[in-house]
């Protein structure tokens, strides 16, 4: 897969040279491909919400270099801000940052600040909206007038209509009802294959990115501990565990089963799960 | 970069005078202010920084850190001390610059002026960097408590103070994250004109406005749970009370007062 985002050695570190110095990232490195779904798991303190704002330009790493499309997102000015119309990032709660007096004029805030012209602004903005499944009339309405869930899509709705090659989420399910979370999870694939976007995607929801992503990263202590699939990374249940990270339910099912003397593989999706039932069942009969 | 506000910003620490009782430490910095503005001679000029430096260092607040404290202040000082400088009459001619004479009595006012604002605003920051936003408010509401009887909702207003100190962090770190968020859409909010730059704030105010509604309205109901009424009828948990440490500083204070006064009367 081509890269479009590499990461390359980046270390962070907050109110350097002052008695509250802290280290919040120390020497990760990964690289991104174009259309590909990456997780990304750790505790809270481990330096996800961190890692995020440097991908962008939001944070300036102290040390180490990010590149998009192979060149330094900080060697120019223009460049550090054309990332961040590439590299779409939605922040935690992002309902909070609706100010605008219709939701149309608000999800239009960003394909504004890009200088485009008043059609393709249109354009996105009815794109943007349709996908996460807001209504014209809706659109036409005050952003705080919406439910809590109508207010996190159409906030989602403002970075999507950027049309980013890269979209970043942080807990983009956070304080949602269970149909709420599915629908927007949903909404994000479909975006991502719409416009062959990666999309990287924080959460502490096993089960959402054993389901969704291709590979996971796991920080621990400003560190990046774990890179791979997660059929990889779930193997890994102990170490998981000490982290203060956990495995979906139905690995934990898997791996009790195996240790009562069951022969069934490592499994991480509730697919999978049905697969290799199905089948231990079926070896069972022809046996 | 919006973390850095010193401004009234408390140290934690040990020292006698961080564990001197607030309505001490609030009288105090009244006699001092007063000290301070009795002052008219080098002697007592000299004294209230000798008291000044020493409660600094009693304190043990590094020194830089007041001194930072004060930057925001070097346009109003160099305004007075030139003021100071150029209009005063009396006194021999030391410079003269065209039509402006530079006299003795002028250089004279221009020091004191200039020493009189650093002294009395270093002297404030003593008080709060060595006491407790929630101390402070405790030691205002005790000592305004004989405005009760003239119908002065002195506990209403002690406990809005509380609540604006307490919340000041918190809306600081919003402001940074609406900033960070609009920051991603594209908002720029370092150039251009000083028009677009105020412009570009009100992505930034609606919702830190509606943000801070939503946060009173709750804290509202969280009071309202616990059965808040007002202060009549109550207690507190940590009582204030004066010990032999108060009484000496008021005893300090007091004689700083006299003694600058009665020094600016025999005219040293």
């Amino acid at each position: 897969m081509e890269p479009i985002l590499e990461v390359r050695d980046i270390s962070y570190v907050y109110s350097a040279g002052t008695p509250f110095e802290h280290r919040a990232l120390e020497n990760v490195s990964f690289s991104l491909g174009r259309g590909e779904f990456v997780g990304v798991i750790g505790h809270t303190g481990s330096g996800k919400s961190t890692l995020m704002q440097q991908l962008n330009g939001l944070l300036k790493p102290t040390s180490g270099q990010v590149l998009l499309d192979g060149t330094d997102i900080w060697s120019d000015k223009k460049l550090t801000r054309q990332a961040r119309f590439r590299v779409g990032l939605v922040f935690q709660y992002p309902e909070y940052q609706l100010f605008e007096e219709t939701v149309y004029q608000d999800i239009a805030f960003g394909p504004k600040n890009m200088g485009l012209d008043e059609k393709e602004v249109d354009r996105r903005v009815r794109g943007a909206a349709e996908l996460v499944g807001i209504t014209d009339d809706q659109l036409k309405a005050s952003p705080f007038d919406l439910s809590g869930g109508q207010k996190r899509r159409a906030a989602i709705a403002g970075v999507m209509a950027m049309e980013p090659e890269v979209l970043i989420l942080d807990e983009p399910t956070a304080g949602l009802d269970p149909v709420g979370r599915k629908e927007i999870l949903d909404q994000i694939s479909e975006y991502r294959v719409r416009r062959n976007a990666a999309v990287v995607m924080v959460s502490h929801s096993m089960e959402d990115v054993a389901r969704l992503t291709d590979r996971l990263l796991v920080l621990c202590g400003s560190r990046l501990v774990m890179d791979g699939p997660p059929a990889e990374v779930f193997t890994h249940a102990e170490e998981l565990v000490e982290m203060g990270l956990s495995i979906p339910y139905v690995t934990q099912v898997f791996l009790r089963l195996r240790h009562m003397g069951l022969d069934v593989p490592n499994v991480y999706t509730l697919s999978q799960a049905e697969e290799a039932l199905m089948a231990l069942k079926g070896g069972t009969l022809h046996a | 970069m919006l973390k850095d506000i010193t401004l009234g910003q408390y140290f934690p620490g040990n020292s006698v005078i961080h564990r001197l009782d607030p309505r001490t430490k609030l009288m105090m910095t009244v006699l001092y202010i007063v000290a301070l503005f009795v002052a008219g001679g080098w002697l007592s000029y000299g004294l209230m920084l000798v008291f000044l430096l020493s409660c600094i260092r009693i304190s043990r607040i590094p020194l830089k850190s007041i001194v930072r404290g004060m930057k925001p202040l070097v346009i109003i000082v160099i305004f007075t001390g030139v003021l100071n400088l150029f209009y005063t009459d009396g006194g021999k001619v030391v410079l003269r610059l065209w039509s402006l004479a530079i006299t003795t009595e002028g250089l004279k006012r221009a020091v004191f002026m200039v020493g009189r604002i650093l002294m009395l605003v270093s002297g404030t920051f003593l008080l709060t960097y060595t006491t407790s936003p929630i101390s402070l408010t405790d030691g205002l509401e005790s000592l305004m408590g004989p405005l009760k009887k003239l119908r002065v909702p002195v506990h209403e207003l002690s406990m809005m103070m509380c609540i604006a100190l307490r919340f000041i962090p918190t809306l600081i770190e919003e402001t940074d994250k609406i900033m960070s968020a609009q920051k991603a859409r594209g908002a720029d909010f370092e150039t251009g004109s000083i028009l677009q730059r105020a412009k570009a704030l009100i992505p930034v105010l609606v919702p830190l406005f509606v943000s801070a509604f939503r946060r009173a309205d709750e804290l509202a109901t969280a009071m309202e749970c616990r059965c808040y009424q007002g202060g009549d009828g109550r207690t507190k948990m940590k009582l204030l009370r004066y010990h032999r440490n108060d009484l000496a500083a008021l005893g300090i204070g007091a004689c700083l007062a006299a003694g600058t006064a009665v020094l600016t009367a025999f005219g040293l």
